[in-house]
């Protein structure tokens, strides 16, 4: 492995930064196009059943409007449902806005307002007046369990849940300590800071889309095939993208709406989401989790069952790896895991920041913390003692874990041996103090689609990395930076990076924590590939210097070069077929994370005063980036914990978070100190640059260890997230 | 949102007469709350009177010893100003505990005290609503009603004031001066905003073509004991679930005066003087407080999910009062309550 002179693993500050601060990287919102029309969305209020009438008489006649966009005056487009599926999509028919009266979820598009003006569009679309006929629904999960199924398709790319080992059921009626709990998880909403938006260019030989997506290719492919634009060049352009968190992985309702509208109407138009129709784009799915423990008396696993029962919609069955890291986290021979779904009218639950993990590792964490007290062993010891160096649900070894570093040292920083055990016996004036802790697992694996990139030599002796990943905030611009710098023995003033565009050489979707592992070794891979290129030319060309590649790489040497040979070929090219990792080890990223939360004994108010993170994820490439992504992680892991709920009226099958001031995220005076750490773990059979990734990892186990550390506060085990004030006054009174 | 005649005026009276003429237009302050509405669609004027100009900005101190706030004084100027933070440390407190910097650099005085329920259901149009569109129902009694009133909602509506200042001001003792066609006249905080009853569509006694001038505070006792506690579903950036403004007097050990109000359970600021007087000339002992407390609350009522604010409300009260007599405030920027 090439580990080059180490511009990687520095902590290099953003390279997107200056143009962020300055406001000159531009977002799909911020285009400017000629002659731009702007549309805005009229959505149902009804949670099922049917449209009757469009009454736009008065939105139409509405000064600067354009058009008013219905099903029944859409513009034709394909009936077969298999023809919307994207990458990212679930089994089941995906979602068509305005494809017919239907109307599956409240919130839903129900016609599309085009205007002059954004104003027009908008203040239009007040005045569409739509009659429905009404038919029962239901959003309520609890309501649905007696529904609930096996799905009996998997997603693509979705490993399945793992099978039953031993016999889980007679290990725990026989097993001499028993815990057995059903938790609860509420929807979440992914609210990227950037609102959902396309601009449209419609020409007639080309049309350029500027949208917000976590993968460029996968929506130029989808309008290719749903609005047959075979005739047309297709360019998706994602330049920047303000946050996705996973909402940007299929194709958005902002995109279909926004390019069936430019086709209607053959203009360019703009279509932005405003934030409270963002809440009907996706989220979260809520859960309903039943664990079951049996353990010997010092707490060594004898049986572990997870069920799982997740909100999907009526036409997709969503789903996640909810319980697929349940049978491999700790030692247990008799395991038995059940994934099941129940259909609700909403729109379909999409992946959010570890999909599935964040949930389903909730409820094994507070599970373990009840056994932890069930078998009176601290919960770090019990831990421990359930250590596995293998993945038993695959029986392979992994190909590194460096969790029982993360253990110790996160437990070193937080200072947990000084715990005292029982609950309520620590505290601080009015306050109770409580310490908790959790595990958290996530998948380490590259894309299991080949990942393209292309490097160039410029004429001024720089070179351009070229990439159609998206950086969604991550740091990817930064990171492929170090890599080519390494690389080519170059400083990074000299790598231009472009990403974030269709036209540029093929990625898969960003997600799933592989883009620095997956997008990182194309560039590295090209980058050595331009090397030797430029080596042999050097040779060719006579210009030996002092033979060391760093001098025939320098500005002068490769001046020479330009000077000399012909510089349009000095480009290379490389695609990373996923790692031949083969079925010898599982990948994965691990954390241990430790919470300490300070409750106000007679009111309730819970503070998160303390979280230390720590972190097992191969090769860091950038401390800095890679630290933002474990502190973001952790607000959003405070905020599943404590304050998150798209919470819905089930009288009306409507969620009625609408505004930041109904959803509430952390504020600033929630989130005080986060400290992280990332243990030493090399790994040269997860990817060829020993990366795993860590965009998942921060989220997985804040939540559970805030939840014990409240048990641990107070002797209340809140089962159900979030930790209101109002569930820990019921649980207390 | 729905197009709008924008008029600035230059005087009251020009005020006055576009809203006697024009029963739709509506005066713009600083705009955090109503331009919120109407891009909701909930409130749909037909003008917008921008009162900016007019010179409602002044904070003077009155000849008995009051103060005197005009209505576009901002949340800020009234926080930070010296008198209000000398005298009136409550209100400082409790202006500093609502919304952002930002929101409280425009916001003013007359914006806060007509600013309308957060209830979800009114903000929403595409739901019933009586507040918003009387007679269509309110499904917030039998749905999502964890943050709605506890005390004095009407079949109709459960909704409750936002307000932190408002809560201050009830303790406080406030005078809304208010100005129509036929002259000024003055209402009580107490008297200014109103119950739900059967038109919840109703916030205040403040007539349709009437403009507030300013408030007028009472005279603030020396040395008086006072603390802001507000209980949120975060640590910040929240509208309260409950929250109490505590005001006392205590003359060698021993309670001389004692003004409780209440936020985030009723359609108003909550204050009940009746039970006030239950305090007066006894010890400042959590006895007391308890005991005080539970009166305020007698006659809550509790909604589907709710329940938990009564126990709530009673418990803020206890500690705000603790907080008062012990002189030790609830800090507005330290989150932690002592």
């Amino acid at each position: 492995m090439d580990r080059g002179p180490a511009i990687t693993g520095k902590s290099i500050p953003r390279i997107d930064g200056p143009l962020k601060v300055r406001g000159q990287a531009k977002y799909a919102a911020e285009y400017e196009v000629p002659d731009l029309l702007h549309a805005a969305i009229v959505s149902a209020s009804i949670a099922k059943g049917r449209v009757i009438s469009i009454d736009s008489a008065d939105a139409k006649s509405f000064p600067g409007v354009v058009a008013v966009l219905t099903h029944q005056n859409r513009p034709w487009f394909w009936p077969f449902s298999f023809l919307y599926k994207d990458p990212a999509g679930p089994p089941g028919q995906p979602f068509r806005p305005l494809y017919n009266d239907r109307v599956h979820f409240s919130g839903q598009p129900v016609a599309l307002v085009v205007g002059d003006t954004y104003e027009a569009a908008r203040d239009a679309a007040a005045l569409v007046r739509v009659s429905y006929h009404r038919e029962q629904h239901s959003t309520d999960l609890a309501a649905e369990v007696s529904r609930a199924y096996k799905s009996p398709r998997r997603r693509l790319g979705l490993a399945p849940t793992p099978q039953p080992t031993g016999d889980a059921d007679r290990a725990f009626s026989e097993a001499p300590v028993k815990v057995e709990a059903t938790y609860t998880t509420a929807a979440e909403n992914h609210h990227p800071m950037e609102l959902f938006a396309t601009t449209v260019e419609w020409g007639d030989k080309t049309v350029t889309v500027y949208d917000k997506t976590q993968s460029p290719k996968s929506v130029e492919i989808f309008l290719k095939v749903a609005f047959r634009l075979f005739r047309r060049k297709v360019r998706v352009v994602s330049s920047f993208v303000g946050g996705a968190f996973g909402l940007g992985l299929r194709p958005q309702q902002s995109v279909f709406l926004a390019v069936l509208a430019a086709k209607a109407l053959k203009r360019s138009i703009r279509l932005v989401i405003p934030r409270d129709q963002m809440f009907a784009l996706g989220y979260r799915a809520n859960s309903i989790q039943t664990v079951s423990l049996g353990a010997d008396k010092n707490g060594h696993l004898l049986a572990v069952r997870h069920r799982a029962i997740a909100a999907t919609s009526r036409n997709e069955d969503a789903q996640d790896p909810m319980l697929n890291f349940s049978a491999s986290l700790y030692r247990c021979h008799n395991v038995k895991l059940a994934y099941e779904l129940a259909k609700l009218d909403t729109v379909s639950p999409c992946d959010m920041r570890a999909p599935g993990a964040a949930t389903g590792m909730f409820a094994l964490e507070c599970a373990m913390d009840e056994l932890a007290y069930a078998t009176n062993v601290d919960p770090l010891v019990l831990r421990l003692a359930n250590y596995t160096e293998r993945d038993q649900s695959e029986n392979r070894p992994f190909s590194s874990k460096a969790l029982r570093e993360c253990y110790a040292q996160g437990a070193e920083r937080f200072g947990w041996a000084k715990r005292s055990h029982a609950p309520r016996s620590m505290r601080k004036g009015k306050e109770l103090v409580g310490w908790g802790m959790a595990t958290g697992v996530w998948e380490a694996a590259m894309s299991p689609v080949p990942a393209r990139a292309k490097v160039r030599l410029l004429a001024d002796g720089r070179f351009e990395v070229t990439s159609s990943i998206t950086d969604i905030g991550t740091g990817t611009y930064t990171i492929l930076t170090q890599i080519a710098a390494d690389a080519l023995e170059a400083s990074i003033e000299r790598v231009v990076v472009k990403l974030g565009d269709s036209a540029l050489p093929f990625n898969p979707i960003q997600g799933g924590s592989w883009t620095a592992a997956t997008s990182g070794s194309a560039v590295q891979a090209a980058c050595n590939k331009l090397k030797k290129k430029i080596l042999s030319r050097a040779k060719q060309a006579g210009i030996v210097g002092n033979g060391q590649s760093t001098e025939l790489l320098s500005p002068a040497a490769l001046a020479d070069l330009l000077r000399l040979s012909d510089h349009d070929n000095l480009s290379a090219t490389a695609t990373i077929i996923n790692f031949p990792f083969g079925k010898k080890y599982t990948g994965a990223t691990h954390s241990a994370v430790f919470a300490e939360v300070r409750i106000d004994e007679e009111l309730a108010v819970v503070r998160v005063t303390r979280l230390v993170c720590a972190v097992a994820a191969g090769r860091i490439l950038n401390p800095a980036t890679a630290r933002s992504q474990i502190i973001g992680a952790s607000v959003m892991g405070i905020g599943k914990a404590l304050y998150e709920d798209a919470a819905t009226d089930h009288n009306l099958g409507r969620c009625m978070a609408h505004s930041f001031a109904d959803y509430h995220i952390p504020s600033n005076a929630d989130v005080y100190e986060i400290e992280v750490l990332f243990a030493e773990e090399t790994d040269d059979k997860v990817s060829p640059i020993g990366v795993k990734g860590v965009g998942e990892i921060g989220s997985v186990a804040v939540a559970p260890a805030i939840a014990n550390a409240i048990f641990h506060a107070t002797g209340q085990r809140i089962r159900d997230l979030p930790i209101t004030i109002d569930r820990l006054a019921r649980s207390r009174d | 949102m729905r197009r709008f005649e924008y008029l600035r005026v230059a005087s009251i009276n020009q005020a006055i007469e576009r809203l006697s003429d024009e029963p739709g237009a509506k005066l713009l302050a600083g705009g955090t709350n109503l331009v919120d509405l109407m891009k909701y669609d909930v409130a749909t004027p037909t003008t917008i009177i921008d009162i900016n100009d007019l010179p409602l900005r002044e904070i003077s101190e009155t000849s008995d010893g009051g103060l005197r706030i005009g209505a576009l004084a901002t949340n800020s100027d009234v926080a930070f100003h010296p008198v209000v933070e000398n005298r009136y440390p409550l209100l400082a407190s409790a202006i500093l505990a609502g919304a952002s910097a930002q929101l409280r650099n425009v916001a003013t005085v007359a914006g806060n005290l007509l600013q309308r329920t957060r209830c979800s259901y009114f903000y929403d149009v595409m739901t019933p609503c009586n507040k918003r569109t009387p007679g269509t129902g309110c499904p917030a009694r039998n749905g999502l009603n964890r943050n709605h009133a506890i005390l004095g909602a009407s079949q109709d509506c459960v909704a409750t004031h936002p307000s932190d200042m408002c809560v201050a001001l009830a303790a406080i003792g406030t005078m809304i001066i208010v100005q129509g066609p036929n002259g000024a006249r003055s209402i009580s905080l107490a008297d200014f905003h109103r119950l739900p009853g059967d038109t919840p569509e109703q916030d205040t006694t403040l007539q349709n073509n009437e403009i507030i001038l300013g408030i007028e505070l009472t005279p603030a006792p020396e040395f008086q004991r006072y603390s802001y506690l507000k209980i949120r579903d975060r640590l910040s950036y929240a509208f309260a679930l409950v929250s109490a403004a505590a005001l006392l007097t205590i003359d060698d050990g021993v309670i001389s005066t004692a003004h409780v109000a209440l936020g985030g359970v009723a359609h108003k600021p909550w204050r009940d003087t009746a039970a006030e007087v239950v305090l007066v000339g006894r010890p400042a002992s959590r006895g007391n407080f308890d005991q005080f407390a539970s009166m305020l609350l007698l006659r809550s009522d509790a909604l589907s999910e709710n329940g938990f604010k009564i126990e709530l409300a009673r418990r803020t009260v206890v500690r705000a009062l603790e907080q008062a007599a012990s002189r030790t405030p609830q800090s507005q920027s330290d989150k932690h309550i002592h």
